[in-house]
């Protein structure tokens, strides 16, 4: 057995990286959650192209997994990687500049062949392996093609399919450097490929071959224990943004004792929570796929006439489309959830990149005068809480109800203390009563102390009423084009959402003291960069503070004091600044923005550098 | 028939709304047809949903006093398609006009037919937009000057009989305003059908488009130029009933009864979509020389076909069945746990 060095560490950060048919991700997923039963925290972040096969071997087609994990608390999945697995040259190319100096690199030399080299447009005499170019870093060069064909010569299956076992050695390897339990991997695999015990085999064998490959070689001289990190006591589990998101709606219809109907087409990166909410059918889960996302809330405004827990589900292209249903719902005053896991840029922009940049379009993007509730999760497990949230309220107020969530935390990962049902806030459902004959005329938008008007279902005896999204009269319901009736329609609709502030916790300071020299104000799913970023500049001794907001409209009432707490304001989002601009006219407060447009998530290090920029 | 249903009367359908269509309108009579009809299927009152997108004729569900959804344009039939699915107990109707229907809401009109839902459509077909004050609409001639057509429309119109056939729907008739018994015939016919019921309506609009039908509603040209379809009977028409229609291989010829046996005649089969096909295409323009009459009545039904609701509710009654209820902190829990201490 070669001789090896132990060593204790903090933190480590990990980034794999492949061509898109590599099975990076499941690499990746898999090491993040061996690494979190193992008791680590983690944050991870996937980051994929968005073609499924983009062409093999080039840098278009590079496809990555970041994990950052430690014995302490992990906000982000790291700025900079300590180690980087590459599968070919494209792959290296794509992520040195991510790889911190005297990183160790983990190359599988079969990928810096001269047809890779072709592909990823680096000189055939510019080989990085052999060029000298990588003399910063710790280079391991290991024929992984080779080892895994070697490992599978009798299992009399073709190289294509072999080939297709390389990542199990990569992950293997990284499991020996950081002695992980392999055993959730093979049950992973085993369950997997439970339909084809050769291919299930292969893969296991080859998962043994890269830990015995480091414990047999004298490449690796050092192996790495990071302790399990002191976290609040109690039950933990790993969870993804998207899978949090719907079991956040689950629970809610749960909790409330109605049918979910989930409404949606399939769109990159919200495609997943309808994935997710597909499998549950036995929890009277209802998915719909519809012909486009103009029918899919449509065909949920029609769930909740009838009396479904409704729920509509798109990314920015798709809520564009659903524009004038949200009108239609925000007239009819009907429960509704409209989840947007938002991607960068306009039109189709970048698909499978991060953004913040749908908030405008949540808060104002229809015709008319039409306010609706907005609120935005913080992290993966987050989005379980805002989800739930969002039905609550869409519930309890008739109202349409925006949850936001990005496609940086939809795909992420963490440790989750997950709730108990017990432990969940009460959602309590009544629809109207049935009516006598000689009972005065029901009022469909008669309103009780929260504004909201009863809930009517249809089948209800004496209730028949016609709604719809002409205008009308308050309390009867009836058309009417009155102008000052119009006028108090849309204050009443206003005042709906108002309202909902009641029903909200108030602002708390996440990191930092109440007041200040500069508040950094934020939301979404830069959390865990902005609360990293605040850690390290108040250790330099900077008075700064992180407030992260997640009821955006309305706000929590003690916003505006907060603010007002601290000389300044900053406003890092990624977007060209559309919080800011809501804080600014709401507040009069004088906050700067900073911003990010790159479809990547903040580094921790980049925000540290412009607050004090902004202190200097 | 129950006792609640046995009580109504077509004015119990009746809303307290003032109906505001123009005097004259073919939605009148529409109107009137349905709420005869209603009492006549055993229901309360509070089991029946019109669900309408936008046009004069979408204004229905405000004239009848059901539970109703005046919705947004073309939409309608998703609305339904959601509400249905999920209260598989109501009768639920769809109200939509010719650009409703196969204009803004034509993916979603396509995609009901296809789904099949237990659902039931009138299609209003003025053959114009009412609503935006006169526009050619996807089923106005070609040629048709209106006002932003003022050189003639260069649109060629569908066919909804054969568009519908086309989404492999599983109730296609076709009915006009001006004759209240083959109306409540077919609404009645449409309910009763299981799964998506497409009536379309020739309605007129005496405002934009007057008289776009009256060719097969005036007394005068009725007989020639309309073809009462009825299952199992002799396709026959003409002033005299003295024409029928006859089957030469796939081509369907007019003969003189004076020529051909009414035994030689073709015979109605609403079950056979190959001549439902065939008969949907009888669509000619009017003035065009030996031109075959317009077909009313149902040119096809599929009892065979399952419904939406059906299907989409079994599949949760199946997972309970086999998975048990679902069990919500298992649920979050997952299988994967550790503690921390
Ligand atoms: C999104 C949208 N676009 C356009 C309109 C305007 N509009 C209202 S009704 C209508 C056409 C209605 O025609 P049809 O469906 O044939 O109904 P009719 O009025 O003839 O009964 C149009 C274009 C609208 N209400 N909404
Ligand atoms: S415009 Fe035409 S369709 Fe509309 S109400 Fe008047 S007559 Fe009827
Ligand atoms: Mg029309």
């Amino acid at each position: 057995m070669a001789k090896t060095t132990e060593n204790e560490l903090e933190s480590v950060v990990i980034r794999f990286a492949g061509d898109s048919g590599d099975g990076m991700q499941l690499t990746g997923t898999q090491f993040s959650n061996t690494t979190a039963l193992f008791g680590n925290d983690i944050a991870t972040f996937p980051d994929f192209p968005a073609e499924i096969r983009a062409p093999i071997g080039t840098l278009a087609g590079v496809s990555g997994y970041q994990i950052h994990f430690g014995s302490k608390k992990i906000n982000t999945p790291g700025d900079l990687s300590d180690v980087l697995v590459v599968m070919n040259v494209a792959a290296l190319k794509a992520n040195i500049k991510g790889l911190r100096k005297g990183g160790v690199i983990i190359a599988n030399s079969d990928g810096f062949d001269s047809k890779n080299m072709r592909l990823a447009n680096v000189p055939e005499d510019k080989n990085p392996l052999t060029d000298g170019s990588l003399s910063e870093y710790d280079v391991k060069t290991i024929d992984v093609t080779k080892i895994t064909r070697a490992a599978l010569a009798d299992s009399g299956m073709g190289t294509k399919e072999i080939d297709r076992c390389k990542n199990m050695f990569v992950l293997g390897l990284i499991y020996w450097m950081y002695h992980r339990d392999m055993q959730s991997s093979i049950d992973f695999i085993t369950s997997k490929f439970s339909k084809n015990q050769a291919v299930m085999n292969a893969n296991i064998k080859v998962l043994q071959a890269g830990w015995s490959y480091g414990e047999t070689t004298e490449m690796f001289a050092n192996r790495y224990n990071v302790a399990p990190a002191q976290m609040e006591t109690g039950i933990y589990r790993s969870i993804m943004g998207n899978q949090a998101a719907a079991y956040g709606l689950i629970a809610a219809s749960v909790k409330c004792g109605l049918p979910l109907f989930y409404g949606t087409y399939p769109i990159t990166p919200a495609s997943d929570i309808l994935h997710e909410l597909s499998k549950y059918k036995n929890f009277d889960i209802k998915t719909f796929q519809a012909e486009d996302e103009i029918a899919a809330i449509c065909s949920s405004i029609g769930a909740a006439f009838g009396g479904s827990l409704a729920i509509t589900g798109s990314s920015g292209p798709g809520i564009a489309l659903k524009g004038e249903a949200i009108g239609l719902a925000t007239m009819l005053e009907m429960p509704l959830v409209i989840v947007n896991v938002q991607r960068a840029g306009p039109s189709t922009g970048m698909p499978t990149k991060t953004e913040q940049a749908d908030l405008m379009q949540a808060m104002y993007g229809r015709n008319g005068e039409c306010p609706v509730v907005i609120l935005a999760a913080q992290s993966p497990s987050d989005c379980f809480t805002m989800a739930y949230e969002a039905c609550r309220i869409a519930l309890q107020h008739m109202i349409p109800v925006f949850f936001l969530s990005d496609g940086y935390i939809a795909n992420g990962a963490e440790p989750w203390k997950f709730p108990q049902s017990k432990d969940l806030p009460e959602i309590k459902v009544s629809f109207a009563p049935q009516r006598a004959a000689d009972d005065p005329k029901f009022m469909p938008y008669l309103r009780d102390e929260k504004l909201s008007r009863p809930w009517a279902i249809p089948g209800t005896k004496g209730l028949e009423h016609r709604i719809g999204g002409l205008e009308k009269q308050n309390e009867t319901g009836n058309i009417s084009y009155d102008g000052d009736n119009h006028e108090l329609m849309t204050h009443l609709r206003q005042e709906k959402v108002d309202t909902v502030a009641n029903n909200i916790p108030l602002q708390t300071i996440d990191t930092g003291a109440e007041t200040g020299d500069l508040l950094i104000l934020g939301w979404g799913g830069t959390y865990g960069a902005l609360k990293t970023a605040t850690t390290i500049l108040r250790g330099e001794g900077l008075n700064v503070s992180h407030a992260h907001v997640r009821y955006i409209n309305p706000f929590p009432k003690n916003l505006g004091d907060i603010l007002r707490n601290f000389k300044t304001v900053v406003v890092p989002e990624l977007n060209n600044g559309q919080l800011v601009k809501i804080i600014r006219d709401k507040y009069f407060v004088d906050a700067i923005p900073y911003n990010k447009i790159q479809g990547q998530p903040f580094m921790s290090d980049e925000v540290v550098r412009k607050i004090k920029e902004i202190l200097a | 028939m129950n006792e609640i249903a046995a009580k109504l009367t077509s004015k119990d359908f009746a809303s307290d709304q003032e109906v505001r269509w123009c005097p004259g309108c073919g939605d009148y009579s529409i109107l009137k047809q349905v709420q005869t009809v209603l009492p006549d299927l055993g229901r309360p009152r509070e089991e029946f949903v019109f669900i309408s997108g936008i046009g004069c004729s979408s204004r229905f569900p405000y004239y009848m006093d059901t539970f109703g959804m005046h919705s947004i344009h073309g939409r309608a039939t998703a609305i339904a398609t959601g509400l249905k699915a999920t209260r598989p107990d109501l009768s639920v109707w769809i109200i939509t006009g010719d650009g409703d229907s196969m204009s803004i809401g034509g993916n979603h009109f396509i995609h009901l037919l296809r789904r099949n839902p237990d659902v039931n459509v009138l299609l209003f077909n003025n053959q114009i937009y009412g609503l935006t004050k006169g526009q050619y609409s996807p089923t106005s001639e070609q040629g048709k000057v209106t006002k932003s057509s003022p050189m003639g429309s260069v649109d060629y119109p569908f066919n909804p009989i054969a568009l519908c056939l086309g989404a492999d729907a599983t109730f296609v008739a076709r009915t006009m305003d001006r004759d209240p018994k083959h109306q409540q015939a077919i609404i009645k016919r449409g309910h009763d059908h299981k799964g998506t019921s497409l009536v379309e309506i020739y309605q007129n609009c005496n405002v934009f488009n007057d008289g776009a039908y009256e060719i097969y509603t005036e007394k005068s040209s009725k007989k020639e130029e309309t073809l009462m379809m009825e299952h199992g009977k002799p396709l026959i028409f003409g002033e005299n009933n003295d024409k029928g229609i006859k089957l030469d291989g796939f081509k369907p010829v007019i003969v003189s009864l004076n020529d051909v046996s009414v035994d030689d005649l073709w015979v109605h089969d609403e079950t056979d979509l190959v001549k439902a096909t065939i008969i949907s295409r009888f669509y000619d323009d009017p003035g065009k020389e030996n031109h075959f009459p317009r077909p009313f009545g149902v040119f096809y039904v599929n009892n065979n076909k399952r419904t939406f609701d059906d299907l989409f509710n079994e599949q949760i009654t199946e997972a309970k069945e086999t998975k048990g209820p679902g069990e919500l902190n298992q649920l979050l829990a997952g299988r994967e746990t550790w503690v921390v201490n």
